[in-house]
């Protein structure tokens, strides 16, 4: 078990490190001043060289790749170009919003998803089983964005139970605030609960096949208790791989779902620093969310080893 | 039965809140589109910084009024001396900043003083080229030497870059501005919104409303979303024009069709052979149909312009007749001056729908004349760095957005590289004089020269629109300067 979470662990060390250069090489290559864009079209030359000159732009590409790591690794991001202000504390905030809202949608994915995947395989054929699979191909064909907007023009505009976006922040009240979180959550929770309920269902079909579930009903257990006692646990490798996906996306992907409620999370933060060329908060930003993937990936890896005792000794 | 009567009863208690609501409503939330990257006016171009606290945080000597005019501000009077070069500003009594330090005409000293310095990173360093100095004569009075006269000058100290900061406070102006207006800076939920309160201490006028939020919404739809929902009650340069129609039919809402500074201009690199024509420059204007493009681009809305000057601007004179629509004369003119068609051009345009719808439609109108563009979508970086900067481009759509900006004209550096002696000596005679009738004169004068050069082809004046609840009332319809003024606005009963 020690020596599988090393390997792992020495995996997700080299990952970052090159996940660093690959950022850093690649926002460094984009076009665009990051001085001109903040002083506009009426700046002078001396002006723009003054304020690249207080950015710290100057320095070398090797100069500033390293001055960036080495700041990250003691836990300092730099200052943002545009706002001015620490690119930790911005991070900070933003995860304040973007973390819960993960979270969230995934409980409630999962939510949705298990009772209707295990309620289809164990009903295979069944109309519940060609409902779940109707209503999850359709869950999975919507795109959010859209199902987003649908949800405010019904809710905010006409019903008036929720605001059409916004954050009024945690220090107004939790309930408040996850209030201002329910839409943005279901509407990133609906997709994903979908492919989860179609493969948490195929998963345990799968396993329902398998010599073992025959061997317990053959020992006298009804069909019922095979299913969960033997079969879903087996069934759940897949499962927790595509959760851990799923986690990574939701923390990454809520660009778009950010943007229709205008909620002040990461994805708005990545999007607003790129079109402002402001490339250490996009830096900074990118590499946390690499290391959020890595570590979710990690996470799930071990919890493989928790429930398939066969992978502890390889 | 009971169902009905709980019902009822429900909705007359919604109704008693309601209006009870109303009658006390003295905060008003206020949507834009942009966010301010930091708060200081004076070290940057963004024209959210000044959206949100110009003239409500923030003053200067002088101010822009409504309607572009230039109002006394913390300077309530001046005097110009016979030669035009000594500027004695009287300020106004009892000012304090927000923090309580005062402000007197050593503040004003610094200010001035920070935009002109070597190591200055004022976006509009041009304004405060011409001072030789500036002294404080008592605390009460600043004398102001400039190296020539400059009639400008009391408009140039209007702009958000000019601003008066104190030296106590500007450590940490960029996320704690502190200014002299009827509003004081509450607080900054980054991405989300800016809170501001009325400042009881004001040395002048005070604001009606309590409160002011800022929200920052930059997708349309959300926009639309968010006002019909009423989670705000304006929204100012609402940036979807084809919504327009739907909130002027709602009864809860009214929509203030204005004018801003922006000049819409299919701009020319005048370097770039054949371009350096000024026939070909001529057939471009000519190819052009504005109004097609403000039906199409702006959905109508739009003020369609002859030259490089605001149509409401007194001195604004209508050249559109000298590039009327006219493709025949367009091809005629392209023969004449020897151009084999089709002539393939690079046309770069920036994010926004002006310049992406606009630019559809003007190059299908080029099209039909023997040029060719090739169209090229850029972000404003890239823009600033490619076309801005690099002059990497033959056409491009581009808003001007600065009050009475035509002496950029007077720049041969400048992007589109049109280079004019006569127009040079005319501006810089022009910034030298300070009778208004001379200088309405010589405006009228420097408008012709650019219409009758064909630097740019000239399309419209960008419209402002405004949505707002209908209870809001003393909202700037025009915008002369980036700016949300807060310090009239009310709630009618």
């Amino acid at each position: 078990m020690l020596l599988y979470i090393l390997k792992r662990l020495i995996s997700l060390v080299v990952s970052l490190a090159v996940a660093s250069v690959v950022i850093f090489l690649s926002i460094e290559i984009l076009p665009g001043d990051p001085a001109a864009f903040m002083l506009g079209v009426n700046a002078q030359e001396d002006t723009l060289a003054a304020l690249r000159d207080q950015l710290g732009l100057n320095g070398s590409l090797w100069e500033r790749y390293l001055s960036w790591v080495g700041g990250m690794l003691s836990g300092d991001f730099g200052m943002s170009y545009t706002y001015r202000t620490p690119v930790a504390g911005m991070i900070a905030d933003r995860m304040w919003i973007s973390l819960p809202l993960a979270i969230y949608a995934l409980t409630l994915s999962t939510l949705i998803a298990f009772p209707a995947g295990i309620w289809a395989a164990s009903r295979r054929g069944s109309a519940v089983d060609v409902g779940v699979m109707g209503v999850t191909q359709l869950g999975v064909a919507i795109p959010n964005f859209w199902f987003a907007m649908l949800m405010v023009v019904v809710f905010a505009i006409n019903l008036r139970w929720f605001s059409a976006g916004g954050f009024p922040g945690w220090d107004k009240g939790f309930w408040v605030s996850m209030k201002a979180l329910t839409l943005p959550a279901i509407a990133l929770a609906l997709p994903q609960a979908s492919i989860l309920a179609r493969v948490m269902r195929s998963a345990l079909l799968d396993t329902l096949s398998e010599d073992f579930v025959r061997t317990a009903r053959a020992k006298g257990l009804s069909k019922r208790q095979a299913l969960w006692r033997h079969a879903l646990r087996n069934a759940l490798i897949p499962v927790l791989t595509i959760i851990g996906l799923q986690f990574s996306f939701l923390l990454a992907g809520g660009i778009i779902i950010e943007n229709v409620f205008y909620l002040p999370g990461l994805g708005r933060l990545i999007f607003q620093s790129i079109s402002a060329r402001d490339l250490i908060v996009v830096e900074s930003v990118v590499m946390l969310l690499v290391f959020a993937v890595v570590l979710v990936n990690f996470a799930v890896e071990v919890a493989y080893a928790v429930v398939d005792p066969r992978l502890r000794r390889r | 039965m009971t169902f009905r009567y709980s019902t009822a009863g429900l909705s007359v208690a919604f109704a008693l809140t309601a209006s009870v609501a109303m009658a006390q409503s003295t905060g008003l939330t206020v949507g834009m589109q942009l966010e301010p990257p930091h708060l200081d006016p004076t070290s940057a171009a963004a024209g959210a910084i000044d959206s949100v606290l110009y003239s409500n945080v923030f003053e200067g000597l002088t101010r822009f009024g409504p309607d572009g005019s230039i109002n006394p501000g913390l300077a309530t009077s001046w005097d110009i001396s016979e030669d035009g070069k000594v500027y004695t500003f009287h300020l106004a009594e009892g000012v304090t900043f927000h923090d309580g330090t005062t402000m007197d005409a050593e503040d004003v000293v610094f200010s001035l003083d920070r935009a002109r310095a070597e190591d200055s990173v004022n976006a509009q360093k041009a304004l405060f080229a011409g001072i030789e100095s500036v002294e404080a004569t008592d605390p009460l009075t600043v004398t102001v030497t400039l190296k020539t006269a400059d009639g400008n000058f009391p408009f140039n100290m209007a702009w958000g870059d000019a601003v008066i900061v104190a030296p106590e406070s500007i450590e940490n102006i960029k996320t704690t501005p502190i200014g002299t207006g009827a509003f004081k800076f509450d607080n900054w939920v980054q991405g989300d919104s800016i809170h501001l309160v009325k400042n009881a201490d004001y040395w002048g006028e005070p604001a009606i409303l309590e409160e002011a939020t800022f929200k920052f919404i930059s997708d349309p739809t959300a926009a639309f979303a968010a006002m019909m929902a009423e989670d705000l009650d304006v929204f100012v340069a609402f940036p979807a024009p084809e919504n327009l129609p739907q909130f002027d039919a709602d009864p809860r809402f009214k929509v203030l069709i204005g004018s801003t500074e922006g000049e819409t201009i299919l701009a020319i690199n005048n370097k770039l052979p054949p371009f350096d024509n000024v026939k070909v420059r001529e057939a471009i204007a000519h190819a052009v149909n504005r109004q097609e493009i403000i039906d199409g681009a702006m959905f109508g809305y739009g003020t369609p312009i002859g030259t490089h000057f605001a149509p409401h601007h007194p001195d604004y004179v209508d050249l559109t007749e000298m590039s009327g629509y006219d493709p025949e004369k367009s091809k005629a003119l392209l023969a004449e001056a020897g151009v084999t068609t089709p002539l393939k051009v690079k046309m770069t345009l920036p994010p926004p729908s002006y310049a992406r719808r606009g630019g559809e439609i003007v190059a299908a109108e080029l099209r039909a004349v023997g040029i060719e563009p090739e169209i090229e979508n850029v972000e404003w970086a890239q823009w600033l760095e490619g076309t801005f900067k690099g002059k990497d481009y033959g056409l491009t759509i581009i808003s001007h957005t600065e009050p009475l900006d035509i002496n950029i004209y007077a720049r041969p550096d400048y992007y589109f590289q049109y280079d004019n002696p006569e127009f040079q000596t005319l501006m810089t005679d022009l910034s030298a004089e300070s009778d208004p009738a001379k200088r309405s004169e010589m405006f009228k004068q420097a408008q012709e020269t650019i219409a009758k050069d064909y630097v740019n082809a000239y399309l419209f004046q960008l419209p402002l629109h405004t949505v707002a609840k209908v209870g809001v009332e003393g909202l700037w319809e025009n915008a002369p300067t980036q700016a949300t003024d807060l310090t009239a606005v009310s709630w009618s009963q």
